[in-house]
């Protein structure tokens, strides 16, 4: 069982999955956002060298959740890999398992600042992609907008408890926009108090921190 | 004739009105001989002088221009201190001798200058010695040394820092064969590993002077049941600052320190000049307390172990310590802050908190009085430490891997070190080390064809300079007041704890919490309400083994309870008509239920670290016999866990397999290891805390260690650095040591006492139980669980989130938490 929780939104029925994925199963449409592929590699270029399995533990999540929804298009909200050179330093078998998820199911790129996607990656590549009334940005839109999925700010929460802090990565939603926490197994995250990520809900909203195989919901004030 | 004094410096003491001390005389012998010597004295004993006077003497015979002696102490304090005082000789005897102090914040230019013209003695610290020797220019430098002085070397020996000094030592000793080592030690419960962790074939011991006078105070009115920090006594310990004329109030933990600063201020209506110092403050209000008690125009400063090591300042009257004493040998260090020299009798003034610390207060002094010192042997030298030598070596040329296997053997602890392990750090400061060889292209290090291992390139270089030491601080933020100076650093996850408008309780001030911008906490004077204070659960000690011991004979031996005021020996009377007194060598669990639990009290003494994670492996034990455990509580003491079902058999449950069992899946999940392993990554160069500035231009690549945590310990759990992290928290935070030798010793020995209500002796641990914050067996997982329950009753709504439950975003908005 995944524990995914359902919740409404632009009048339409989604699952959020505590792995950090949305399921829109009236489209059967999975969204993911930042899987931030070689960031591992990209601290090696700068000195870390960090254990360079990130690709591939990120390719796990993303192949569970693949058996578990069987989507029939994947929308990846962007920053897919972690820079520009990301791509060219993928290990082969993880450039093939990629190359095999993206031809058996229909993946959408969207683009983010980070992209450079490898050439041969079966899919459409574009800067947003929209369904019916719903929009799928990598980076939230400035302004007023109504069912918009973003990726982009890596959005985590905090919650104290007990003389101690949990943070978690987390979902952020108000009734317009829906922002999505990043998928990438080296990806930190920015705090839903942070003012990027406020001014993208000015009236506050609901955080969902994700565990282990359930959601956890908090009211998020506006400030 | 070696040993004996040339004629102008005997002149010299002699017009001071000084004679040259014994051991003084014994280790010029000792050093003129070529002899490395360890010498143990008690404070104030002239140790320092005594590890200078023979290169004093040997550079007044043969004056040089190169480096002769260097000299290198925990604290940059120290040396900076110990240059001043040398001054005086130099000066008052002419002699052609020159010296300089080198830190972090010496000068490029200053440095270049010791380069090109090297004194006669360095005086340095650990860190400033390993970047020293990771340059290649500064290598020529050493070619003449004579001699190493190392400071305080019974706080360096053990420790990471001391694992650091120690392939230092290994180094130089390839670089310059011929210079001796001298060891300057307070007195220490392993005299024998610490000489060899010098390298010191023999040892020149100084017996101490005068026993201290040490008196316990207990509050005026009821003793406390529970609590640690002893503000009741504040009156009592503001008549004691009155009556002497420079106090030290020794306090265990920086919160403590915070509290008892109010608590003193309340009362204060002298306005007697009282300070606070602690590791947080910031610098330059440290050094202002410093200098104001030096020139004598403080009477007491309230202040944790920042203050147990460092200069001497002389005129400190009196010490109190207030709360619990954890060990003899940390309180002889305190003790010995009062009245810092030799021959004068310290005074220091126990003031216990509760009834368990009077037992302790009264095992410190008996322990003190006995000599008997606690501290366990040094552990063996940590790999981390070892990867970031190896690539400093790497750094300062190119070497042969048998060569630098054979040196680093060579000290004391890495004298055990494995060539696979040693293999397999290198192979790790290569190229990571890692199954899968996906990092060929960024290695740091290679090797030619006669398998000699070079640097990869000057940019390695830098960088591994830049994050040479072995102290790795939690992520901290700085506290500044709005429009005003910095305060000082609290940890990160403190200010997460805070929302604006919030009241806390830093450098001995009430402050509003005003705002975080970037990693600067905005704060304004004045705050109200309740304050919270800044602790960090990873600042407080342990009770040592041998204090614990003693702790459990004295329980155990009424004859003993004479020293005991008398509301104690009341209490420990009731206990023993009631259950029974805990023995030396068993282990005493009661039971007993209480409103709809049931409570298990294990009298473990085993000290806190050790406690938690016994706590956390019973829980989970619990759990699987079906008693339904909801959470537990450790002091210094005892451990106490109260399920929902009666546990029986407890014979069974303290079993050894306890460890074999539970211990693994524990400890993978445990926050404690993610901790090590932060620590472990950082310090072997894995997670690079400072990157050459150069590069803004880069997207910068910071990662979580908890996630590469994960991710290593899926795909390669047998990661030398994964290692090196097991080998850490066995000690430290964990303390499984120390568990494992209490079962052991308890198998058999299990005595239940099945009661009908609560023990005089488990009053103080259920008092705990709210107080601590009680991260049992639980997971993060259901510590969100709860919070999100308690939000959610209190926004009226019962059910959180569930599967397949549909739920609108709700209109009412509260703050998160």
């Amino acid at each position: 069982m995944s524990g995914a929780a359902v919740l409404h939104f632009a009048s339409e029925r989604l699952l959020l999955d505590p792995a950090g994925a949305i399921f829109w199963p009236a489209r059967r449409l999975l969204a993911v956002a930042d899987l931030h592929f070689e960031k591992g590699s990209a601290a090696a270029r700068q000195g870390a060298l960090l254990p360079p399995w990130d690709t591939r533990a990120t390719l796990d999540v993303l192949a569970t959740l693949l058996r578990r929804y069987g989507p029939e298009t994947v929308v990846a909200l962007g920053d897919t890999f972690h820079d520009d050179g990301g791509a060219a330093r993928l290990q082969r078998q993880d450039a093939a398992r990629l190359a095999a998820m993206a031809a058996d199911f229909d993946f959408v790129w969207v683009t983010g600042n980070h992209d450079k996607l490898p050439s041969g990656l079966r899919g459409a590549s574009v800067e947003e992609f929209r369904d019916g009334k719903l929009v799928f940005r990598h980076q939230g839109a400035p302004g007023r907008v109504v069912g918009e999925f973003c990726g982009h700010h890596h959005p985590k929460a905090a919650v104290p408890v007990r003389g101690t802090v949990v943070t978690r990565p987390c979902f952020m939603t108000d009734p317009r926009r829906l922002m999505l926490p990043a998928l990438g197994a080296y990806t930190g995250g920015l705090d839903v108090g942070h003012p990027e990520i406020r001014a993208l809900f000015p009236g506050g909203g609901r955080a969902f921190l994700l565990g282990k195989d359930r959601l956890f919901s908090f009211a998020v004030g506006r400030h | 004739m070696p040993g004996t004094l040339p004629e102008h410096f005997r002149a010299w003491f002699a017009a001071r009105g000084w004679a040259p001390r014994a051991h003084q005389l014994d280790v010029l012998a000792a050093a003129r001989a070529g002899e490395s010597v360890l010498l143990i004295a008690p404070t104030g004993g002239g140790k320092t002088l005594a590890g200078f006077l023979p290169s004093l003497v040997d550079l007044a015979e043969a004056p040089r221009e190169t480096l002769h002696t260097l000299y290198v102490s925990p604290l940059k304090a120290l040396a900076a201190d110990v240059a001043r005082n040398l001054a005086r000789p130099i000066a008052e005897m002419a002699l052609p001798i020159t010296t300089a102090a080198r830190s972090g914040d010496t000068s490029t230019e200053e440095r270049r200058r010791q380069r090109e013209k090297p004194p006669n003695l360095l005086l340095t610290t650990p860190e400033s010695l390993a970047v020293l020797l990771s340059q290649p220019e500064a290598m020529p430098m050493f070619a003449h040394l004579r001699a190493v002085v190392i400071d305080e070397v019974h706080a360096l020996a053990g420790t990471k820092r001391g694992d650091m000094l120690a392939l230092g030592l290994a180094r130089l000793a390839s670089v310059a064969p011929g210079a001796h080592r001298i060891g300057l030690s307070a007195t220490v419960a392993h005299p024998a590993a610490i000489a060899a962790y010098v390298g010191a074939g023999r040892v020149v011991t100084v017996q101490g002077g005068a026993a201290p006078d040490i008196s316990v105070m207990l509050p005026q009115g009821r003793l406390p049941w529970g609590g640690h920090m002893g503000l009741d006594a504040a009156p009592e310990i503001l008549a004691r600052i009155r009556e002497a004329g420079m106090t030290i109030v020794f306090v265990n933990t920086r919160a403590q320190a915070e509290l008892l600063f109010q608590a003193l201020w309340r009362l204060n209506d002298e306005t007697l000049p009282i300070a606070i110092h602690h590791g947080s403050l910031e610098l330059d209000q440290r050094k202002r307390v410093e200098a104001a008690m030096a020139e004598g125009r403080l009477r007491a400063v309230v202040a944790t172990s920042s203050l147990d090591l460092g200069i001497d300042w002389g005129g400190v009257d009196q010490v109190l310590q207030v709360g619990a004493p954890k060990g003899v040998s940390r309180l002889l260090q305190r003790v010995g802050r009062a009245n810092h020299r030799m021959d004068e009798i310290s005074r220091a003034i126990l003031v216990p908190a509760n009834r368990f610390e009077v037992l302790e207060c009264e095992a410190a002094i008996a322990g003190v009085q006995e000599g008997e010192l606690d501290g366990d042997p040094p552990r063996p030298g940590g790999l981390d430490v070892l990867a970031q030598h190896l690539l400093g070596v790497a750094c300062a040329g190119p070497f042969y891997p048998d060569d630098v296997f054979a040196e680093i053997r060579r000290v004391q602890p890495y004298a055990g070190l494995s060539r696979q392990d040693f293999d397999d750090v290198l192979r790790f400061v290569e190229d990571g080390g890692y199954a899968l060889s996906a990092y060929e292209r960024y290695r740091r290090l290679f090797r030619d064809s006669t398998g000699m291992v070079h640097i990869m390139g000057e940019r390695v270089a830098r960088q591994h300079r830049m994050n040479i030491g072995t102290i790795v601080e939690e992520p901290l933020l700085k506290v500044r007041l709005r429009g005003g100076p910095l305060l000082g650093e609290v940890e990160e996850y403190f200010v997460n704890m805070l929302t604006p408008g919030d009241t806390f309780i830093f450098a001995g001030r009430m402050l509003k919490f005003l705002r975080l911008r970037e990693t600067v906490c905005e704060v304004a004077e004045g705050g109200t309400g309740e304050p919270k204070v800044p602790a960090y659960a990873g600042g407080r000690m342990p009770m040592t083994t041998n204090l614990a011991d003693r702790v459990r004979g004295m329980l155990q031996d009424p004859a003993k309870w004479a020293a005991f005021p008398e509301e104690v020996r009341e209490w420990l009377g009731l206990q023993r008509g009631i259950s029974r007194m805990p023995g030396r060598d068993d282990l005493l669990v009661e039971t007993f239920p209480r409103g709809d639990k049931h409570f298990l009290v294990a009298y473990c003494f085993e000290g806190r670290n050790a406690h938690q994670t016994l706590g956390m492996l019973l829980t989970r034990r619990m759990q699987r016999f079906g008693f339904h455990p909801l959470g537990f509580v450790a002091t210094d003491y005892v451990l106490a866990v109260w399920s929902a079902y009666e546990p029986f058999n407890i014979a069974r449950l303290f079993e050894t397999d306890m460890l074999g069992d539970d211990l693994e899946s524990w400890m993978a999940e445990s926050s404690m290891l993610r901790r090590t392993f932060r620590n472990v990554a950082v310090i072997a160069g894995l997670i690079q805390r400072n990157s050459p500035g150069a590069e803004k231009n880069r997207r910068q690549v910071t990662v979580n260690s908890d996630l590469i945590y994960d991710v290593l310990r899926k795909h390669q759990p047998d990661h030398i650095l994964l290692r090196a992290t097991w080998a850490d928290a066995a000690g430290g935070l964990t303390d499984v040591g120390r568990i494992s030798g209490m079962l052991t010793r308890i198998q058999g020995r299990v005595r239940h006492m099945a009661l009908s209500r609560v023990s005089p002796l488990a009053v103080p641990v259920l008092l705990e139980i709210g107080r601590e914050s009680v991260r049992s067996g639980i997971t993060d997982d259901d510590l969100l669980a709860e919070a999100e329950t308690l939000v959610a009753e209190a926004e009226g709504r019962l059910e959180p989130v569930r599967r397949g439950q549909a739920r609108k975003t709700p209109e009412r908005q509260g703050r998160l938490l």
